[in-house]
Parts: structure tokens; C-alpha cells; sequence
């Protein structure tokens, strides 16, 4: 039988994360698909571990564990990874189910390694074939789909944001086990988290509309001449009206990091694609980029997809956009952002 | 306080990005050997970084721990080699991404731990944040746990070397954000994601020097043992989504506008 741990880290401000609910969800799943029945068991880590562990109880865990205090209050591989390896030892757990947030992302890998476990992560979907679990993920960068299997335990998995629904709180019984993990040595003090300011934020992981820029906005247009400040001021625009989240091609990023002028606003943190990030949104746009098959990797999990640009023949129109506009992405964009004004 | 650091960099090797990818039983790419291939993107991003950091520490030497298949390695080696100077250990293997993370980490482990000379107190551990093949964003965490390496800080956009010589750092979060850590310093992994740096120009100068010593590396190649992690592979394929795409022509702006604003509104 699996003893199944769901591993879960709290927030700054001591809630859980979207995230975290979704593991939760998850791991009910597993342990009813489990052969046998799975036992599972919750561990929570960080700044009001023990409370937020306490929402848990409706949850159906056996076990409530908590990890808490000064020092695993922030992600820090060496104290999330001494925390993560005392729960996972104190729940025997056979399975351990965590999301793959950028803290567990860091710490769980080093964990499966103490564990002598396996690891896998970006995990899509969870299964059950023949009696044994299986799970979905992609393989070279969202371009192949896989399903697969182990035998060996412990295994550690990671889950994509977005790929599981949220376990909504129910009441129950919570009596939290507070864990001690042996004090790593400490080395890294963590001084903060830098973010654009509020007015700035142009990624938004969970607005419900992604919108992409691609080279088109900085190529020349049809007065022979490039308007790059026009299309910074009609993205910039659109992206504060819509509240959606800004994405980028990558070879626009790259013109922005050889020091031209185009679009400085651009990081290699917006970049969509091959080797970029592959956001999970409902809506996409795309806007003046080609759908070439490294940037519509980074499509992959958008549900319903749009596409402006002025060649009825590009990559958007063999089967990967819905509906595909063929326009100027300037003339629209002027009108649509007038239109949101209202 | 200047310190000069031994930097080794972990990397494979991945199909161009441009290519089309098709898997076969095994499970492996079609024609995988024929596929041109590059350094992997991120581990490039790494390896750029050290020939930063080393050039900027008088002193410094960046050491190449490369695991992928001996021809496509010197296929590759000829490019790389001429960005910056290097030493190149190589490890015969796959380069598929269906290899097993732990497996790799193995791998590179017995490689990294024969490197003659590593001190420490110097010793910077840097690698991709993802490959381009498995994507599992795990090998360098597990390989840094079993060489004893634990600060570890992944998609690592920017290091800064402090006077005293401890190590700030900028980690990616989620939505935008980077977390700023201080390390005290070496020893320390870095996994990379983009950095800020961009890719060194050619030199063909640098280039012969580094190819000396990459040829005999790659002749000393060892090969690496198997790396399939006990994985049963259920289902490998292309995804199947094709969709019905509406393409909308000689619409007016002002209609497509009105079309995409209840959309968004949906």
C-alpha cells in the first residue's frame, strides 16, 4: 500500500498556495486510485506551518505533520531540503506529491537524493493502469507527450500549476504533529524577494489572458519605418486594460538584450517558447509572431488561442491557433485598446 | 579580498530546436544521431557565465563536464570551443532526454569527483536549470547532494562576487520576481536559467587552444553506464491537438477589435 505524503510549503503571509491545493487534490486522487487504498499523510513547511496544517483536516490525511520556525520560514535549499527530508522520513512515505513551485523545485530533486528515491517533475496528470500509478509529462521542451511508470519507492514527483483542480477546504478533525529536523548548516542568508513594482508587473501567472508580442512589432511597417515606441505604448497599453498576463518570442527578447532599441520592457522573463516558459493561461493572443514550432511549444497549455499577423500563411494557420486574424497588429490593437477603455 | 574560482560547468548536448522531433520505441528520437545538435540552451547560459566570472578573477579555470555521444560531442566542441577556454571532460552517453535524472546526476558525479585538484574553497558547481531533452530541471540538485554541495540556488539569473568574497544571488520566482540570497561562498551549485550575459564571440585563437586538449579529452571518453533508471515508459508520442483554424481576412481593424474585445470579456 502507498503512504502517499503531500508536501506543501506555506506563503510569506503563512496561507497556502493555489498550488498547494491542487496537490492536495491530487493526492486524494492517488490514494483512491492506489491499489489497496492509499494512507495519505500531509506535511506542511514554512511561516505558519502548524495553522495553515490545521486547514487540512477535512483533507483525509491519517497524519498532519509540520515543519515550522525562524529558519524554514524562507527558500532556502539547505533548510527547505532538511525540512522536506525529516517529513518524508517521519511519514514513511512511499509517494511523495509536492508542488512544483520554484521552492519545492529547487529543494525536492536534492531530497530524492537523500531519500535514495526517484524524482519526477513537471508532472501533468496522475493515473492508474494495471494497478500501478502512472504519470504524464512532456519531454523535450512540451514537444512529446509521455506517459510512464516506475517500480522503485520512494518517488518523488512534482506537479505543474495548473494541471490539477484545487481541493477546496472542508472541516475536519486536525491534530498537527510539529516535526524537528536536524539543523542543517546554514551558509545562504536569504535577503528578499525583487519584483517590478505593482504598476509595472506585466507577468501574471494567473490572469486569464496570455498576450504574446512577437519581432513583427519592431520590423519596419508600411511607411518603410519602424515604430517602436508606438508599439511599446500599444502593448504596454493593452496589457494594463486587459490585466493580462505579457509574454514575448524569444528573438525579441534577444534584440532587446544586443542593446537595441526595441521594447525595453522585455526580459528573458517573458519569454514563451522553446526555451522560454510554457504558461498555463486560458486565453492566449499572439500578436505579430509566427507560430513556428519551437515558439508554439510554449502554447502548449493554452486553451483557447488567437493570433494577429499579416501573413495568412504562417505557422498559426496549420492547425495551432484557433482563429487567426490576418491584419496589422497595430491598426487593431489602437481600436481594441479604445474599446477596453469602455 | 580576490579569489580565483575552479568552475565546472555540466552540460549536455540537445537536438536544434529547429528540427522535428519524432520518438520511436525504446524509447529515442528517429535518426537521433543525425539530428544536429547544439550545447543545451541553459547550459550554455551556465557555461557563458563562468567565462565571465573566470575572466573576471584572474586565475580561474572553467572545466567542461559533458555527457553525450563522443561524434556529436566533437561535432559540437568545434563551436564551443572557440567561445571561451575551457577543459573538457567528456562522458560517453546518450544524449536522450529519456535517460533518468538520478542516473545522470550518477554519472557526472564519478566524473566531476575525478577531476583532479578541486579545492573547495574555490569550487563553483553551475549547470543548465532544465535541459532542452529530459526538462526535468533535477540533475544538478541531486548531482551537487552527492558531491556534498548544500547551497544550492536554482534558475539563476544573475551572480554578483562581493568584496568579501561571498555570493549574491538572483534566483527566479514566480511572476517576475527573483529572490536576492547571500552566500558566504564556495562551495555553491548553480543551476542557470538565462543569466544577463550574452553569448562570447568566436575565436578562432581560442579556439585552437581549447581543441589541443578537447580531442585527447574526448579520446579518454569514458563511457557512461546505463541510464535508464528502471523508467517503464507507458506511451511516447506526438501530441495529436490539430485544430480548426478560422483565419478571419479582410476584416477591418475596427471589426477584429470588436470581435477579440468580447472575447476577452467572455
Amino acid at each position: 500500500m502507498e503512504t502517499i505524503l503531500v508536501l506543501l510549503h506555506t506563503e510569506a503571509d503563512g496561507s497556502l498556495g493555489r498550488n498547494a491545493w491542487e496537490a492536495c487534490q491530487a493526492a486524494r486522487a492517488a490514494a483512491e486510485a492506489s491499489s489497496g487504498g492509499g494512507r495519505l499523510v500531509a506535511g506542511v513547511v514554512g511561516a505558519g506551518a502548524r495553522a495553515a496544517a490545521e486547514r487540512l483536516g477535512g483533507l483525509g490525511a491519517q497524519r498532519l505533520l509540520a515543519v515550522e520556525g525562524e529558519a524554514y520560514a524562507v527558500s532556502r535549499y539547505a533548510t527547505d531540503a532538511a525540512a522536506a527530508e525529516a517529513l518524508a522520513r517521519a511519514a514513511q512515505a512511499t509517494l511523495v506529491l509536492a508542488p512544483g513551485t520554484s521552492r519545492w523545485s529547487r529543494a525536492l530533486p536534492g531530497v530524492a537524493q537523500r531519500l535514495n528515491a526517484k524524482v519526477d517533475t513537471h508532472v501533468t496528470a496522475l493515473s492508474c493502469d494495471g494497478g500501478a500509478l502512472t504519470i504524464s509529462r512532456w519531454y523535450y521542451r512540451q514537444r512529446i507527450d509521455v506517459t510512464l511508470a516506475r517500480q522503485a519507492r520512494p518517488w518523488v514527483l512534482l506537479l505543474d500549476g495548473g494541471a490539477f483542480p484545487a481541493w477546496a477546504p472542508t472541516d475536519g478533525q486536525a491534530q498537527v504533529e510539529s516535526v524537528a529536523p536536524s539543523p542543517p548548516a546554514v551558509r545562504t542568508r536569504v535577503e528578499g524577494i525583487e519584483s517590478p513594482a505593482a504598476d509595472r508587473q506585466t507577468i501574471r501567472p494567473d490572469a486569464p489572458l496570455l498576450f504574446v508580442a512577437g519581432a513583427g512589432w519592431t520590423k519596419k511597417q508600411r511607411d518603410g519605418q519602424p515604430h517602436v515606441e508606438e508599439a511599446a505604448s500599444l502593448i504596454l497599453d493593452f496589457v494594463t486594460r486587459a490585466q493580462c498576463s505579457l509574454g514575448s518570442s524569444k528573438s525579441l527578447v534577444d534584440l532587446s538584450g544586443e542593446g537595441q532599441a526595441v521594447l525595453p520592457f522585455l526580459t528573458h522573463l517573458h519569454q514563451v517558447g522553446q526555451t522560454g516558459s510554457t504558461p498555463r493561461h486560458p486565453k492566449g493572443l499572439a500578436t505579430c509572431c509566427h507560430g513556428e514550432e519551437p515558439h508554439v511549444v510554449g502554447w502548449r497549455f493554452i486553451a483557447d488561442r488567437r493570433a494577429v499577423n499579416l501573413d495568412a500563411n504562417c505557422g498559426w494557420a496549420r492547425g495551432k491557433a484557433d482563429v487567426l486574424y490576418v491584419a496589422d497588429a497595430f491598426a487593431v490593437m489602437r481600436h481594441l485598446n479604445a474599446l477596453l477603455d469602455g | 579580498m580576490s579569489v580565483s574560482y575552479q568552475i565546472v560547468v555540466c552540460a549536455g548536448l540537445a537536438p536544434d530546436p529547429l528540427q522535428t522531433l519524432e520518438p520511436v520505441p525504446g524509447p529515442a528520437l528517429k535518426n537521433e544521431l543525425a539530428l544536429p545538435a547544439v550545447l543545451d540552451p541553459w547550459a550554455a547560459h551556465a557555461l557563458y557565465e563562468a567565462a565571465h566570472l573566470a575572466k573576471s578573477r584572474p586565475g580561474s579555470k572553467v572545466y567542461l563536464v559533458a555527457l553525450a555521444p563522443k561524434a556529436k560531442l566533437q561535432q559540437v566542441m568545434m563551436t564551443v570551443a572557440q567561445k571561451l577556454p575551457f577543459e573538457l571532460i567528456a562522458l560517453d552517453g546518450p544524449m536522450s532526454g529519456f535517460a533518468d535524472a538520478a542516473e545522470v546526476a550518477a554519472a557526472l558525479s564519478a566524473a566531476v569527483s575525478g577531476i583532479a585538484g578541486l579545492d573547495r574553497e574555490r569550487w563553483l558547481l553551475f549547470g543548465g536549470w532544465e535541459s532542452a531533452t529530459r526538462g526535468a530541471g533535477a540533475t544538478m540538485q541531486m548531482l551537487a547532494e552527492r558531491l556534498g554541495i548544500i547551497d544550492q540556488f536554482l534558475a539563476v539569473d544573475e551572480l554578483r562576487v562581493e568584496e568579501d568574497g561571498s555570493l549574491r544571488v538572483w534566483e527566479r520566482v514566480e511572476g517576475g520576481g527573483h529572490q536576492v540570497s547571500l552566500c558566504e561562498g564556495p562551495p555553491a551549485m548553480l543551476a542557470w536559467a538565462t543569466g544577463r550575459l550574452p553569448e562570447p564571440v568566436n575565436n578562432p585563437q581560442i579556439g585552437m587552444a581549447n581543441m589541443r586538449g578537447v580531442m585527447p579529452a574526448l579520446q579518454r571518453a569514458r563511457p557512461a553506464p546505463p541510464l535508464g533508471g528502471g523508467i517503464e515508459y507507458r506511451k511516447v508520442a506526438l501530441p495529436a491537438q490539430q485544430r480548426q483554424t478560422r483565419v478571419v481576412k479582410d476584416a477591418a481593424p475596427e471589426e477584429i477589435a470588436r470581435e477579440l474585445a468580447a472575447w476577452i470579456r467572455e
